[in-house]
């Protein structure tokens, strides 16, 4: 049975030291569109938090049962599920919400991050193990995905889910909100700045000249 | 005709697949060193998205859709809810029948782009444009156009980034910025590029 160390490492690893978006550039396909709002960003995460966790449970479960020739096609079965229970939570009691979303829930399933760690770890891992690894992947892909859409909403629109934080001009406050902030592009400033501060701190993550 | 030709243009610069949605990022970023494989998995993704959008479309419109089963008799029947799972299946099973096509009839093709082609089953821009086609409601016709059209606009992009890279090689980055860091701003730059194209109708 783990220890309660290497647990640490599996749940809080992949939040700084082993990011999926800022290291292994996993994950970001389905989501930067959705973070111009904290409200939309919070959902996805948790959307996407549960999916990985649930899938690397019960792939992790049955992955001794599963043929190694079918089990890109069994993996993508168990997550398609997942997401289409998470599709039709969040039509039943987040309608509009899951309208902005609209097919970016539907593309958790292709999210690299759900396949590579039910690839990489479930596949080889105790389904305990592997839910804290899911949870921690989650997170750690949560945390950059907030830092981005706190970044857009704030200096976007000048308010925190919903809720005016800095007076607008147009209103006849002092803020003038820098559009550019929610044009798609901004989104790929924000996460290189983001890679530029986290690497200037753990500066063995810096990749070598070419 | 005209319609078509509207639709093929936002297709390829406006609603960029790649720049304004975020879709297939992870092999935008990781297979855009060269261009030449850039160029490679340009052309892959063209020839997938315009099969697969244009057969979903088909399978979502006779099967899956609120009372599409009227003809075997289920009037009441609404099996939209079986979407993803339904386009995630037919686009594997798509580019596995692609793959084992081109290695038999067009080895040379194959040769080509057949080391790309597994990567391009879990590509988010194919199921993206997939989902789009479903959730703007287009008609065979338009599906084709928009299928063919976002994979052209994907391939744009990728090339382009490549070639940015390629030159990027020779310039003094900040340590921290080296690599991912400068790629992504890299694109972000080119996004801002295409944005200019928004506002284009004919």
């Amino acid at each position: 049975m783990a220890n309660v160390k290497e647990m640490k490492s599996v749940l809080f690893g992949p939040i700084f030291a082993n990011n999926p978006i800022a290291l292994q550039i996993l994950g970001i396909c389905s989501a930067l569109a959705v973070t111009s709002k904290m409200s939309n960003t919070l959902v996805m995460c948790i959307a996407l938090t549960a999916v990985v966790a649930c899938s690397n449970l019960f792939i992790s479960i049955i992955r001794n049962h599963i043929p190694s020739s079918v089990r890109i096609i069994v993996q993508m079965t168990i997550i398609a599920s997942l997401v289409i229970v998470v599709d039709q939570i969040l039509k039943a009691y987040a309608y509009s919400i899951s309208k902005e979303l609209s097919v970016f829930v539907g593309l958790i399933i292709t999210n690299c991050i759900v396949m590579g760690r039910a690839e990489a770890y479930a596949m080889k891992s105790t389904p305990f193990m592997s839910l804290l690894d899911g949870l921690g992947n989650g997170l750690g892909y949560s945390i950059v995905l907030l830092v981005v859409g706190f970044v857009r909403e704030l200096f976007g629109s000048g308010s925190l889910f919903d809720v005016q934080i800095l007076p607008l001009a147009s209103q006849g406050g002092w803020y003038e909100p820098v559009g550019l902030l929610l044009m798609p592009p901004s989104a790929f400033f924000i996460i290189g700045g983001f890679i530029w501060v986290l690497r200037t701190f753990r500066t063995e993550q810096v990749e070598p000249k070419e | 005709m005209e319609q078509y030709i509207n639709l093929f243009i936002r297709a390829v610069f406006i609603e960029n697949l790649a720049l304004s949605f975020f879709l297939g990022m992870c092999t935008f970023l990781a297979v855009s060193k060269k261009v030449k494989t850039a160029f490679g998995l340009g052309v892959a993704v063209i020839v997938v998205l315009g099969i697969s959008v244009p057969v979903n479309n088909l399978i979502y419109h006779n099967i899956l859709a609120p009372g599409a089963l009227e003809w075997a008799g289920f009037p009441d029947a609404d099996l939209s809810f079986l979407k993803f799972l339904t386009f995630i299946g037919v686009i594997a099973a798509l580019v596995q029948i692609l793959e084992m096509t081109l290695d038999k009839y067009v080895p040379a093709l194959y040769n080509a782009l057949g080391i790309f082609l597994p990567l391009i089953t879990v590509n988010c821009a194919i199921f993206g444009g997939v989902a789009f086609m479903v959730e703007r409601d287009y008609n065979f016709g338009e599906s084709v156009v928009f299928g063919i059209g976002s994979g052209v606009g994907w391939a744009l992009a990728i090339v382009a980034l490549a070639a940015v890279r390629e030159k990027l090689k020779y310039a003094d980055v900040p340590d921290g910025l080296r690599g991912l860091g400068i790629t992504f701003i890299s694109v972000g730059l080119i996004g801002l590029g295409f944005m200019s194209f928004s506002g284009v109708s004919l």
